[in-house]
């Protein structure tokens, strides 16, 4: 087929409606006007929930299950199901809180365990990351280490801490060292499942676009593999939490100042039921407010800024 | 009209043609042995050129596209083009993490425009496409045929001579078909791109095209060829476009039938 010949043909076309202009107009309007119904007929607005029905639907029904929780407990304490000093009644947990707080210890516990946790929880991230894309993207190491990251996902990181004490000694670098056996793998492993559920049609459009080697990794893989990511950071913290509360119990030292961990084994030692009972609950608030405060909000702003989340 | 697209003064000097196909075949490991997808295709785009290909499935006219916008390398032959060309896939292609604006923008931050000129940029773009108020939406809050607008707009972002499109609006409802088949005719007379269309639809095919090249299917190999003198624009429906493809359509029924002969 020449191809001289076709050059001028769009402008000829082009010329070709000189005469019948008006009706170009026409329709070029007809269809700007069409257009503009599809569009509205085919997009919904989303309206904002009120605050009133997002604290009924929301805040009520945990609300209520913490009440009927120590209602229960109570009723059980009150019925002596079983002594004092192996059920503390609600009441000596409570003693218990305000003692600490009065004595201005209770921030001083959650704080250090917190800061540790925290601390321990960015080292997991700045090592699983790269970690996770480098299996995710480079077939040798993930044949390589692939299977034995996911297997140490199933191992409980309280196995880590003798070695960890016998190899570090009793102090911080042993805690970080169990956080991070705990914490890495699932990272690393949240960041290679989130790379394998990218769509290849995402990758291929970025090619086109030119996002290729680290751009394409920059601008298209890595916000793609977000929820992904994100779903392994979750757990990631749940483990690293998990794991520094067995490193503290176990581990408990002078030396290392009390964190919840320790405020437990204290508790043990001392038979104090209350204290044991406080530090449990103190270890479980702490996890769930981070999910609650850092997590699930980000978590959701993901989701839902892609349609991925229908608004609950 | 002074379109920036027409500002495509590239550093290669205005050549005769967007894309030359030149002798290519394409071959696949399957598992009945090699296979041949493509069998010594020869096709040249002339530059503002609008090119509709056409098959029945199994003709391999993706997987040509595919080799055209350089995601694979031809078996033999060669596929020249000036610079890298823009795809239009199917589905929309657009990345969810990203409003509207901000997909087009990382087409134009990809190509090198500096910072800027992108959002104005965009914007024009989005205009151009009709969705002037759409720079903020998210992908998941617009329609399917304003998804491929923008996935248009982005694809014009990247400033190619040659627009590859392949089956873009093979999934939109017919309304909706038709208002980007008219959107697509008068963007394109808009604008000096060269346009290559993968459909398997024959109506489009007419409808679109200055040329209609058809496909047999496995291996592919160019089948035939119609000039489409009818003006622009076009209606589906009117009676020229109703005539070829009903000469059209027989043709490619012909190629089909030869299948189930052996």
């Amino acid at each position: 087929m020449a191809s001289t010949d076709t050059t001028g043909t769009k402008a000829a076309a082009q010329d070709g409606q000189g005469g019948t202009a008006g009706r170009a107009g026409q329709a070029g309007l007809d269809v700007a006007g069409l257009e503009a119904g599809l569009d509205a007929l085919e997009t919904t607005g989303s309206a904002r929930v009120p605050l009133r029905s997002t604290l009924v639907s929301k805040v009520l029904p945990p609300v209520t299950a913490v009440v009927l929780v120590l209602v229960v407990w109570e009723v059980l304490v009150l019925c002596h199901v079983a002594p004092a000093y192996k059920l503390p009644s609600p009441g000596d947990v409570w003693g218990e809180v305000t003692d600490a707080w009065m004595q201005g210890t209770l921030f001083g516990y959650i704080w250090t365990s917190v800061s540790r946790g925290l601390l321990g929880f960015l080292l997991a991230l700045v090592i699983g990351t790269p970690l996770g894309l480098v299996v995710a993207r480079v077939k040798p190491v993930r044949a390589a280490i692939g299977p034995i990251l996911s297997g140490l996902q199933s191992l409980p990181s309280v196995a880590w801490v003798p070695p960890a004490v016998i190899w570090l000694g009793l102090n911080d670098q042993m805690m970080f060292a169990v956080i991070l056996l705990g914490a890495v793998p699932s990272i690393a492993n949240g960041l290679v499942s989130g790379v394998d559920q990218v769509p290849p049609l995402f990758l291929r459009a970025g090619r086109t676009l030119g996002a290729t080697g680290l751009r394409g990794t920059w601008h298209i893989l890595l916000p793609a593999a977000l929820p992904g990511y994100l779903a392994g950071l979750k757990q990631g913290w749940a483990f690293s939490w998990r794991s520094l509360m067995a490193a503290e119990i176990i581990a408990s030292s002078p030396d290392l100042g009390i964190g919840l961990g320790q405020l437990l084994e204290n508790g043990r030692t001392n038979s104090s039921m209350s204290m044991v009972f406080l530090a449990i609950f103190l270890i479980l608030i702490v996890g769930i407010a981070v999910d609650l405060l850092f997590f699930s909000p980000l978590e959701r702003w993901v989701l839902r800024s892609r349609g991925l989340a229908a608004r609950r | 009209m002074a379109s920036p697209l027409a500002k495509a003064a590239d550093e290669t000097p205005a050549a005769d043609h967007a894309a030359r196909i030149d002798h290519v075949s394409k071959s696949f490991a399957g598992p009945a042995g090699r296979q041949l997808v493509l069998d010594d295709i020869t096709l040249d785009v002339a530059p503002g050129e609008f090119v509709t290909l056409l098959g029945a499935s199994g003709c391999g006219k993706s997987t040509l596209l595919g080799l055209v916008a350089g995601l694979d390398e031809p078996t033999a032959g060669s596929i020249s083009t000036g610079g890298r060309p823009a795809l239009m896939f199917q589905e929309h292609a657009l990345f969810p993490w990203l409003t509207a604006g901000k997909n087009i923008e990382l087409a134009l931050r990809l190509r090198g425009v500096p910072r800027p000129e992108r959002r104005g940029e965009a914007e024009r773009l989005l205009e151009l496409v009709r969705l002037g108020g759409a720079y903020g939406k998210r992908v998941h809050e617009l329609s399917g045929g304003m998804r491929q607008r923008v996935a248009l707009a982005r694809a014009l972002a990247q400033d190619s001579r040659l627009l590859l499109m392949d089956e873009p609006f093979a999934a939109l409802d017919a309304i909706t078909r038709d208002v980007l088949h008219d959107e697509l005719t008068r963007i394109w007379r808009e604008t000096d791109v060269s346009i290559l269309f993968v459909t398997h639809n024959v109506r489009e095919a007419v409808r679109l095209a200055e040329r209609v090249v058809l496909l047999s299917s496995r291996p592919g190999r160019v089948a035939h060829e119609w000039r489409v003198d009818i003006p622009q624009p076009r209606r589906i429906e009117d009676h020229d476009v109703a005539a070829l493809s009903v000469e059209i359509t027989e043709q490619l029924r012909g190629e089909i039938r030869r299948h189930g002969q052996h």
